[in-house]
């Protein structure tokens, strides 16, 4: 790395899928291509869906078919459109819950760690106690004070994203925190202290930088897990109503009785997307975390091996 | 004396070496392509010889050590042949390379708190090749396995075996700790033991004594030795013949007497100049009493002492025990000591990092018992400081210019142009090129970073320096230059200084005014040649006569002095 590279090669995705080889490899590839689909589902989920969300049908639980490819669900939704509008709604939950607990977690780690004292002690018991809660139950009782359980689109996003905001900050803070209390340490934020520069001069210059080089790593799993909290948000009934938004975990929880009847396709296709998406972002992750570190990551054999492929190439 | 015995010169015709290494190359794979880590290296090692390979880091000298134990990483490509007792290590399977290690090479490490497994007694570590081996083709019984590690700590001097075999890691002190790594080592009596660094990570009087060791064990057992090291003066002291390694490939191999008598080869001349020498070169040469007393005092420090809090129920730590000195301006104060002194405790209490707890420490007039960081920022400016690793100390975000700048936009309003012109103009004084400004730390090497480091300590031309160990990370021909600049800078601008180090050679060639410190406590201070060469204290000569110098012949003697040192207590 001593070496400049150019801007391109250095960007994070880029410059992991240029450092990995063979099984680690295939897993990023196989992330990276599942998150894009994720994503441009998102984006072009107005023209890609056949129909809109909340356009109900006479034909109730019908097969698939050609009008309606996945079928329909027992209140009268298109499966297929459902499915596809419904990465939007993941999407935006995904986006605003970790960035809003990001941008907390971060200055609330960096402050804790570097001021200590009670205050950090304080923060420390508070995260802990959340972390305590169970994640899901937490996010109920969030849902339900935001937003009385159920509601529109843009106050569902917000209530789903901030109930996962609460139940994130903990990992955020934590990892940012500790990180603070390792760099503290460290002879080059001790020099800044000697060549006399203020404790917020030393938070933001010297160990901002230096402590979120681990966060794209946590974005990913988090993200992974924004879905299935608000899948689960969804499936419990504290989700976004059918007619502001779609939402996999709301069409799973509706599937339920469907599939003791014989009728796969309601709950069948919803599901699938939610494995599919986490499956995704969590090798995404797992893959960027494994090429992160030297240790974990392979390499190619020097020397002998690369010079025999080279002779089984020539001799081929 | 043993040195000169017949079995301690170069390998004889006929006599069967323990070690053959021959054309050894090793590759590593890296994110920036191949790395040749060794290139093409022979030598080999005749039965109760001691060679000793040295080389400054990224010599390959520690790759060369590993490669004999079959120790390197996934990623390296060796080729070659590394002959231990008839069996290529290189090639043979897993299983038989097993079988080699500990039975016929054992390997000793640099850092003996982290070689020894915290949650087994030392009995059951050196129990444990004992037991993997199976000597003589049967199980090795609880108690035949207890019966001889108690053997082996005998072996390596560890008084009271029969008791110590249960004790744990942490009850041990460094050096012991030590011993028992190569009582471990020592189980399956190997006939060579591989020494990586064995005495770095020790203080001088312990690493006297573990060279002792090595030697005994030599003389007594006829085991070959490899040691790697890059301290020319523990090679003298120890090695019968020595490689010298330098970027992968050896430079030159020869008896110590005749390396260090004459040294054909360029890199070897100028290696061998570049260790500090002890009584050559001293700052305070021809003084005969303290200079600089006309003028301000800058640091003076009254009873000063200094405690850690301890634990619940634990008494608190004292790291400094009524220690008074004073140091004026213009004056090099080098303070001496080995680790757990409190040489850096003070240090840092100067410089704010860390608080007093009793006693009077006035800096530039400021009384640091009262300490609070808002009244002392201004007095910031007037204080530098270098700290230890010159890696570390850098932020690596950000470029070497905005390290140095940093203080000169804190205390100064000079404007963008002002202050880049003036951190190039810095940089320029420490003999780096204005360009450096745009780099990043890890584009730097080791000395670069510290003459940087300096260039930053200096930025606001400050009353006070205080340089913590700042060569003690550097390959010796680089220190070299570092003390030189240092010297230079130091006579040009003027300020006074604060130099700590364990080094006795670099602070002599520093600092005018000595002091040495030994637990806590300041056992003598006085003028650097008059403490290198008449020591009062008892502390300070042991710790004069346990530093190793690196002439052979010279070292003998000095070897002689310190046993009987040590008798005479």
């Amino acid at each position: 790395m001593e070496t400049k590279q150019s801007l391109f090669s250095r960007l994070p995705v880029i410059s992991q899928l240029k450092k990995s080889v063979g099984l680690q490899r295939g897993m990023l590839v196989t992330g990276l291509v599942m998150t894009i689909a994720f994503l441009l589902t998102a984006a072009f989920a107005p023209w890609l869906a056949p129909y809109g969300f909340s356009q109900r049908f006479d034909q109730t639980q019908a097969p698939p078919s050609a009008t309606h490819l996945w079928g329909t669900t027992a209140g009268g939704y298109d499966v297929l459109s459902r499915t596809l509008w419904g990465a939007q709604t993941a999407f935006l939950v995904i986006v605003v819950a970790v960035v809003l607990s990001i941008f907390l977690g971060v200055i609330l780690g960096l402050v804790s760690g570097y001021l200590g004292g009670w205050l950090d002690r304080v923060l420390v018991v508070v995260a802990d106690a959340i972390y305590a809660f169970p994640t899901l139950l937490l996010a109920m009782v969030m849902s339900i004070a935001i937003s009385q359980g159920r509601s529109s689109l843009w106050s569902g996003i917000f209530s789903a994203a901030i109930s996962i905001t609460v139940v994130f900050i903990p990992q955020y803070f934590r990892v940012i925190r500790a990180e603070t209390i390792r760099l503290k340490a460290e002879p080059f934020v001790e020099s800044a202290i000697v060549v006399g520069a203020s404790s917020v001069r030393i938070m933001a210059r010297h160990i901002y930088k230096n402590a979120t080089r681990t966060l794209p790593l946590i974005f990913t799993l988090n993200a992974s897990e924004a879905i299935l909290t608000l899948a689960g948000l969804g499936f419990l009934g504290f989700g976004i109503e059918p007619s502001s938004a779609a939402e996999w975990g709301y069409d799973l929880n509706h599937a339920q009785s469907d599939a003791t009847s014989g009728i796969w396709w309601t709950g069948l296709f919803p599901g699938l997307a939610i494995v599919l998406t986490v499956l995704g972002l969590t090798l995404l992750g797992e893959s960027m975390n494994d090429l992160n570190d030297p240790r974990l990551r392979g390499r190619k054999r020097a020397g002998k091996k690369r010079a025999r492929k080279d002779k089984e190439l020539v001799d081929a | 004396m043993s040195r000169h015995s017949e079995n301690g010169v170069a390998p004889e015709a006929g006599l069967r070496p323990v070690l053959d290494v021959r054309d050894l190359k090793v590759t590593f794979a890296t994110d920036a392509g191949d790395v040749f880590a060794v290139k093409d290296v022979s030598f080999n090692v005749a039965p109760g010889e001691i060679v000793a390979i040295v080389g400054e880091s990224g010599s390959g000298k520690t790759v060369t050590a590993k490669a004999i134990l079959g120790l390197l990483p996934e990623t390296a490509q060796s080729s070659g042949a590394v002959i231990i007792s008839g069996n290529d290590v290189i090639s043979v399977s897993p299983h038989q390379l097993r079988q080699i290690r500990g039975r016929d090479v054992a390997m000793v490490f640099q850092e003996p708190s982290t070689a020894l497994n915290p949650v087994y007694t030392v009995g059951w570590q050196i129990a444990e090749g004992l037991r993997a081996h199976r000597p003589e083709g049967k199980r090795v019984g609880r108690k035949e396995a207890r019966k001889l590690a108690i053997e082996a700590l005998d072996k390596v001097g560890i008084p009271d075996p029969e008791k110590r075999v249960d004790y744990y890691p942490h009850q041990f002190s460094g050096g012991q700790k030590q011993r028992v790594v190569i009582a471990a080592a020592l189980a399956l009596n190997p006939g060579l033991i591989v020494a990586d660094e064995p005495t770095t990570a020790l203080d001088v009087t312990v690493q006297a004594e573990i060279l002792e060791l090595l030697r005994e064990l030599r003389d007594k057992f006829g085991t070959s030795i490899v040691l790697i090291t890059h301290n020319m003066g523990v090679v003298a002291d120890l090695a019968d013949r020595v490689v010298v390694m330098f970027q992968g490939d050896v430079v030159e191999e020869a008896t110590a007497e005749v390396l260090f008598a004459n040294p054909k080869k360029d890199y070897t001349q100028k290696l061998l100049a570049a260790v500090p020498h002890l009584g050559r070169n001293s700052a305070s040469a021809g003084f005969s009493e303290r200079a600089f007393q006309d003028k301000e005092v800058v640091v003076e420090a009254r009873e000063l002492e200094i405690e850690y809090p301890g634990r619940l129920g634990s008494p608190a730590f004292r790291a400094v025990d009524k220690v008074s000195f004073t140091i004026s301006a213009g004056e090099v104060f080098g303070l001496v000591g080995e680790s757990g002194s409190g040489k850096t405790t003070i240090g840092r209490a100067i410089a704010g990092l860390n608080r007093t707890t009793g006693g009077s420490l006035k800096v530039l007039g400021y009384e640091m018992l009262h300490y609070k960081e808002r009244s002392f920022r201004k007095h910031r400016k007037d204080v530098g400081f270098v700290f230890q690793d010159p890696a570390a100390s850098f932020n690596p975000h950000l470029s070497i210019g905005e390290c140095v700048a940093e203080p000169l936009i804190i205390h100064t309003d000079m404007s963008g142009p002002a202050v880049n012109r003036k951190v190039e103009d810095l940089l320029e004084s420490v003999q780096l090129p204005r360009a450096y400004a745009k780099r990043f730390p890890h584009e730097l090497s080791g000395g670069q970073r510290q003459r940087a480091s300096l260039a930053r300590g200096l930025a606001l031309s400050p009353k006070l320096l205080i340089a913590d160990e700042p060569t003690s990370a550097l390959d010796v021909s680089v220190q070299a230059k570092v003390l030189e600049l240092f010297r230079e800078i130091q006579s040009e601008l003027g300020f006074a200084a604060l130099f700590i180090s364990h080094d006795l050679a670099v602070v002599d060639i520093l600092a005018e005014w000595v002091g040495v410190l030994y637990k806590g406590k300041m056992v003598e201070q006085g003028i650097g040649h008059q403490i290198m060469g008449k020591p009062q204290h008892h502390y300070t000569k042991r710790l004069l006569s346990s530093l190793p110098v690196p002439n052979p012949a010279e070292q003998a003697q000095r070897r002689a002095l310190h046993q009987e040192l040590l008798a005479s207590r």
